[in-house]
């Protein structure tokens, strides 16, 4: 993963069209997806994105205000975080 | 590729089990500060240190909001000031510590550390005055700690010192008793004080230490107490290796933040001190671990072994994850900031001399302690004594935090609040040591002193 790499987590409960608003935030930023899991656990929406911010026009912490501004408004918890942090910690 | 369950389980341990970088310290060196003029000398150490430490809040701070890591403290530990100050040709210290005070305050930080002397062989003529300035200044000041290391495994013990200091830790006491003598909880006595301990009260820059570094000191009780929930009843080799593996990736959260902040603020990476350091919330308390190891209550007998074997799997663990492990690095046993170690003491399960054998096996000593305001100053220095001994012979730190609570005894307890926390007053056995310590003289070093 290169330091531009980024992992988003959507914690909540399950309503429509959560993988849209998302990813319509992305999108006006120049955020680019790699890879998206999504799973119920215990009814808790559980969605895992990947993404590259190397393209992007705005810095992790302006798209972290974004993203949890979106999150309050729709009730979801919207995480972005440096994705060195999980190579860090489950990587040798 | 990262897979979902290392993202999940990262998340839990930030969100549920109070995974946290628990402070960014920035060491400056203070020696370029030296004047024959105190004011000069304030002035120059007010400068250098909000020169240097200008951004260290606010890159602490982007660094938690990018990584999303919850980071507590920004602190500064500077040069001795019984160093710094010796030519000044004043005879009270306490402007020196106003002026970290002033400089702390600018810097937004909420400890700074270093109003301190390294006195394990003997008093220089400074380092008499900074300490007689030592309950002064901890009361007019709000964000100055002072450390007093009084023995080292090479030296032996300044038994002048240990005496000294139980008369000053009461004088600090006096001095702020209106507040339940808080003074005492910024100021610890050490054997073995390590030059590069992020941790406060203790942190100061030791005098081998570059001109400016970054030490960050790691914190993750909640993170080793839920990995060992997950093999209740296994045998002991299986919780090693668990806690291990706990330690191993916290202390890789450390090391990531050190370098990140290392790099942002131009200072070089120092260590990391990968203590489990509790705080007073439920959750992030060391004697909850030692309970997950099958003692109903910490102070149990089987505490000290099982406490041993929780420190040494950090250590292990930990030095795995980074080669620069350093500061204090083990298990914190403070009883003011561990709910457990609390409801220990207030059910009688826990008592001052099961804490000192604890001492013997975890990273640093007694630790935040209330014991009754009327205890004698020869009784601390003996308290003392036997900690700086333990130290010595073990070749470890050690160290003692002590709080005499002016007008209050056993039945008693103190309330700081935040991190600081509560303590129960705690007994201490009233027969004399007065005679011992007032002979004074030193300690020689240990025969396994003698390495060369």
């Amino acid at each position: 993963m290169n330091t531009q790499a980024a992992v988003i987590t959507v914690i909540g409960h399950d309503t429509i069209g959560i993988i849209a608003k998302v990813s319509a935030v992305l999108a006006e930023n120049q955020v680019n997806i790699k890879d998206i899991t999504q799973t119920i656990l215990e009814e808790i929406f559980t969605m895992i994105m990947i993404v590259d911010m190397s393209k992007s026009n705005v810095d992790i912490k302006d798209l972290a205000d974004k993203l949890e501004a979106l999150g309050s408004e729709i009730g979801l918890s919207i995480r972005i975080q440096h994705a060195g942090l999980f190579n860090a910690m489950h990587r040798i | 590729m990262i897979t979902d369950f290392e993202i999940l389980e990262t998340l839990n341990m930030f969100q549920e089990q109070h995974l946290d970088v628990r402070t960014i310290t920035m060491g400056i060196n203070l020696m370029d500060c030296s004047s024959t003029s105190a004011e000069e000398t304030c002035r120059r150490i007010y400068e250098k240190i909000c020169r240097r430490a200008e951004k260290l809040v606010q890159t602490g701070e982007d660094i938690s909001r990018e990584y999303q890591v919850p980071i507590i403290n920004k602190r500064i530990s500077v040069t001795p000031i019984s160093i710094v100050a010796a030519s000044s040709g004043v005879s009270d210290y306490v402007c020196f510590a106003k002026a970290l005070d002033r400089a702390a305050k600018t810097c937004g930080v909420n400890f700074i550390g270093g109003f301190s002397a390294l006195v394990q062989k003997g008093y220089t003529d400074s380092d008499i005055k900074l300490i007689e300035s030592i309950p002064e200044s901890l009361a007019v000041t709000e964000y100055v700690c002072s450390s007093v290391n009084l023995a080292t495994t090479r030296t032996g013990i300044n038994m002048d010192a240990v005496r000294d200091m139980g008369r000053i830790i009461k004088q600090t006491a006096e001095l702020t008793k209106d507040r339940d003598a808080i003074g005492c909880a910024k100021l610890v006595v050490f054997a073995n004080a390590p030059e590069d301990n992020p941790f406060m009260a203790g942190s100061f820059m030791g005098p081998g230490e570059p001109e400016c570094v970054i030490n960050v000191g790691i914190s993750g009780p909640g993170v080793i107490k839920t990995a060992m929930e997950s093999v209740k009843g296994a045998d002991l080799g299986v919780v090693a290796e668990t806690i291990k593996k706990a330690a191993f990736k916290i202390t890789r959260v450390g090391e990531l933040v050190a370098r990140e902040a290392s790099a942002r603020l131009g200072a070089p990476f120092g260590i990391i001190d990968l203590s489990l350091a509790p705080t007073p919330v439920v959750g992030d308390s060391i004697a909850r671990i030692l309970e997950e190891f099958g003692l109903s209550d910490c102070g149990a007998w089987g505490t000290t072994c099982a406490l041993a074997m929780l420190n040494d799997a950090v250590k292990k663990g930990g030095t795995m994850a980074s080669s620069f492990v350093g500061g204090l690095s083990g298990a914190f046993i403070p009883v003011s900031e561990d709910e457990g170690m609390i409801a220990s003491v207030e059910k009688g399960a826990l008592n001052l001399e099961k804490l000192e054998a604890m001492t013997c096996v975890c990273s640093v000593g007694l630790d935040m302690i209330a014991i009754p305001g009327d205890t004698p100053a020869t009784t601390i220095s003996g308290i003392i004594a036997d900690e700086m001994a333990i130290g010595t012979f073990n070749s470890k730190t050690t160290a003692v935090r002590l709080i005499p609570v002016p007008g209050k005894g056993v039945g008693d307890s103190v309330e700081y609040g935040g991190l600081l926390g509560s303590a129960p007053i705690m007994h201490v056995n009233p027969a004399s040591c007065s005679n011992f310590i007032n002979r004074g003289g030193r300690v020689p070093a240990p025969i396994h002193s003698m390495r060369n």
